[in-house]
């Protein structure tokens, strides 16, 4: 249906929209996070919260802040699940079963959203909005204040280990920057046809005599920063593809550009805060690059339609809005693997397989191009870290990073990092795969079975989110599998990226040196692209191999 | 001992931030978004519901469905909607997609059934069967058709009404969306808002 230049024309939108978006957005994140003044409303919060806003805080204590802070909401999220049916709004609806409701408060808190429950069937109005939208901007400030932390590390000079506050950046980055943003593009969306109202399902009658269910619910104040906290989780089961949720083109390119906005602003803001705008801008092309290449390779593969299923029906449609076509849920598909969202717009399982495995290639590269907010700015910096380092393994290059040495401790806890995640995606595929009722869940058998155990952990250890929806997950054994490498998958990274900012915040920002490899030249960004491919590439082609590549090859 | 200290600390503070943001995000958040709502889009915060006249309502009792929802048709002389996986069919209560993957043994099977029922339906070679009449949406509840698929159906829908298949044709013109900029999506056709312009057509309104 779609064609290619409708297709070019859209995304040459959005990147123009971007472009623009992202210098201004930027400077206003760098002054978030640098500046002196505390608003009004944000002096009541700390006068709330007692806590002192001034307070430059130990590496350590700034991740026990996060720990705690996303522990408490780990368990109000859990008990409103599990006491659904006593709360206002609840639409008459069962509570969450245990695991289903630790799954999904785990899932929200790790910013996340992974879903193993269907909205409209299982989440009354309340839980929603109160509950699972409350930690959608919750989740997404922990990242972006995680990100502006390590931004700092980097940027000070013999500053005895301090990363700032957690809970000044906290509450600025809602304050802001994701409230005034969120209510504009909630507004939009309701504009453009997306629901807000409290209504339960209403029956209408239909054309045709039929009865059915009209339903309503705070969507749009909640599609909004699904997609700006790059948080994914749906009102409904169908997610963006939902007509209530993503009614038309318009939309869905605005939910699109809400994905990427604070992503590549949070590169610019980087570069700011070092002040260095250039090493910001390195950061940023290699963030450019790989989504720019995943999104061509995705929509050809959408467009070209290869694949049995494809080839009788007459193109890739199975699981695709006809509002939306090929190329708008490959751009789509494009944006939310990049980032760590997790929203569709179609449904990933249906996507021909070389555009299937691409989705999980991208959550594989550890969600860095651009990444989740925040996540993906710290991601996208650890590996520049271990870049930096390969070329000195094979040039004879000092190794250090804007002044900053990589000695053996610094370069442990980059390794530890760039482990994490693949060791809970391969061990946690190989686990659910050996026992029956990781098995049972599977919808199809041979490889298509194994992409869509694989697409499940992949997306919830990388925090992401989306599905292969085949997958039947609402089982406890799943519920406690994903939950568990959700935790891991967000709370390990972020506990030794800021370990990392209090080494690099003591140490002296020492000047650069004949035997400095310059990390803001066009050298650097093939490189670091590079490393990120690589270092993807040698974890994870051996079960890419059994999975996707099997299937577009069969 | 000394870090459990420290976390029960930063925790309580962890207690009152949360009750905070839940007081205001959760529930002034989508307050404000709501009133907004309310005021820039009536109609369609209230889920774009149209009358049999294809008239605006909020009133699900005037209305015959919604504008963005798809419906079973549940009459062969009309337009027919995209094959849905939402429950039996447009359950709005259980949106959902096939989730079949392209070489799955299943969707060669449906696939194959729905060229030939739709062929035999259009009277027409089961080539000539569109790519959206035969696959389910992401959804299950699409509210559009292709323009292909639009044209197919619109000789059988005149004849079953008495109506000039130019004049159908027309109808079908009218509720088709273009790309948004000549860019944005696909050109589409609103199964429900046709399907209620032919009723009115066939009743000489």
């Amino acid at each position: 249906m779609s064609d290619v230049l409708p297709a070019l024309g859209q995304v040459a939108i959005l990147v123009t929209a971007l472009a623009l978006s992202t210098p201004l957005l930027g400077r206003h994140l760098a002054r978030t996070y640098t500046s002196e003044r505390h608003l009004l409303p944000e002096r009541a919060t700390y006068r709330l919260l007692r806590v002192d806003p001034d307070a430059d805080q130990s590496w350590r204590t700034y991740a026990l802040s996060v720990l705690g802070f996303s522990l408490v909401g780990l368990l109000l999220l859990h008990g409103l699940g599990r006491l659904q049916p006593h709360l206002p709004l609840s639409l008459g609806l069962d509570p969450l079963p245990a695991d289903g409701a630790w799954n999904t408060a785990v899932s929200f808190v790790a910013n996340t959203n992974w879903q193993w429950y269907s909205g409209e069937a299982a989440a009354g109005h309340l839980l929603q909005a109160a509950g699972l939208t409350v930690q959608n901007f919750v989740s997404a400030a922990v990242g972006m204040s995680v990100a502006a932390a390590f931004a700092r590390g980097l940027a000070r000079s013999r500053a005895g280990g301090r990363v700032g506050s957690f809970w000044t950046d906290l509450v600025r980055s809602l304050v802001r920057v994701l409230v005034p943003i969120a209510v504009l593009g909630a507004t939009a969306l309701a504009v453009g046809g997306v629901v807000q109202s409290w209504h339960g399902p209403r029956d209408v009658t239909t054309l045709t005599g039929g009865t059915q269910p009209v339903l309503g619910g705070p969507v749009a104040s909640q599609e909004a920063i699904k997609e700006l906290g790059t948080n994914g989780g749906g009102f409904f089961n169908a997610n963006s593809a939902h007509p209530f949720e993503n009614p038309t083109p318009v939309t869905n390119l605005l939910e699109i550009f809400l994905i990427l906005l604070i992503p590549f602003a949070m590169a610019w803001a980087f570069g700011l805060i070092v002040k260095d705008r250039r090493q910001g801008g390195a950061v940023l092309a290699v963030m450019a690059l790989l989504l720019g290449a995943s999104t061509a390779l995705l929509t050809w593969a959408e467009m070209a339609a290869p694949g049995t299923v494809p080839a009788l029906a007459g193109g890739a449609m199975e699981g695709k809005e006809v509002r939306f076509g090929e190329a708008g849920s490959a751009l789509f598909g494009a944006a939310t693997t990049g980032t760590s969202t997790g929203a569709v717009n179609a449904m990933h399982d249906s996507f021909t397989a070389p555009g299937g495995g691409l989705t999980m290639f991208n959550m594989m590269l550890g969600e860095i191009a651009p990444g989740g907010v925040g996540s993906g700015l710290y991601g996208m910096l650890v590996l520049a870290v271990v870049a930096v380092f390969l070329a000195g393994l094979m040039v004879g290059r000092t190794p250090e990073y804007l002044g900053k040495k990589i000695g053996q401790r610094e370069i442990v806890l980059v390794a530890l990092y760039v482990l994490t995640t693949p060791v809970l995606v391969l061990v946690g595929t190989a686990l659910a795969l050996s026992v029956s009722p990781g098995v049972a869940g599977l919808q199809e058998t041979g490889p298509h079975g194994l992409s869509e155990a694989l697409y499940a952990v992949t997306s919830a250890a990388n925090n992401n989110g989306s599905a292969f929806g085949g997958l039947t997950s609402g089982t406890p054994f799943w519920n406690t599998l994903l939950g568990t490498c959700m935790l891991l998958g967000r709370f390990v990274p972020i506990v030794l990226v800021l370990a990392l900012a209090g080494r690099f915040a003591a140490a002296p920002r020492l000047p650069a040196g004949a035997g400095t490899l310059p990390t803001h030249r066009p050298l650097f960004v093939v490189l670091l692209s590079g490393v990120a491919v690589v270092v993807v590439g040698l974890t994870y082609v051996p079960v890419l191999v059994l999975g996707p590549i099997v299937e577009s090859l069969s | 001992m000394k870090t459990l200290f420290s976390l029960y600390r930063q925790s309580l503070a962890g207690l009152r931030a949360m009750l905070v943001a839940t007081l205001v995000l959760g529930v002034a958040y989508p307050l404000v978004v709501q009133g907004a709502a309310a005021v820039a889009a009536p109609w369609a915060s209230q889920g774009s519901m149209i009358t049999a006249d294809g008239e605006h309502t909020t009133d699900p009792d005037e209305a015959v469905g919604s504008a963005l929802i798809g419906q079973v048709v549940d009459d062969p002389d009309l337009f027919q909607p995209r094959p849905s996986a939402a429950g039996d069919g447009y359950d709005t209560l259980a949106s959902a997609g096939s989730n079949l993957g392209p070489e799955s043994p299943d969707l060669v099977e449906l696939v194959t059934q729905r060229q030939a029922e739709v062929a035999a339906r259009e009277g027409v070679d089961e080539s000539e069967v569109p790519v959206d009449a035969v696959t389910a949406s992401g959804s299950g509840l699409d509210p559009h058709v292709s323009v292909a698929y639009a044209a197919l159906q619109a000789p059988r829908v005149a004849r079953a009404h008495g109506l000039d298949v130019a004049a159908v044709e027309a109808l079908v013109r009218e509720h088709t969306d273009g790309r948004t900029l000549g860019v944005l999506g696909e050109s589409r056709v609103n199964v429900l808002e046709l399907n209620a312009a032919v009723l009115r057509a066939a009743d000489g309104d």
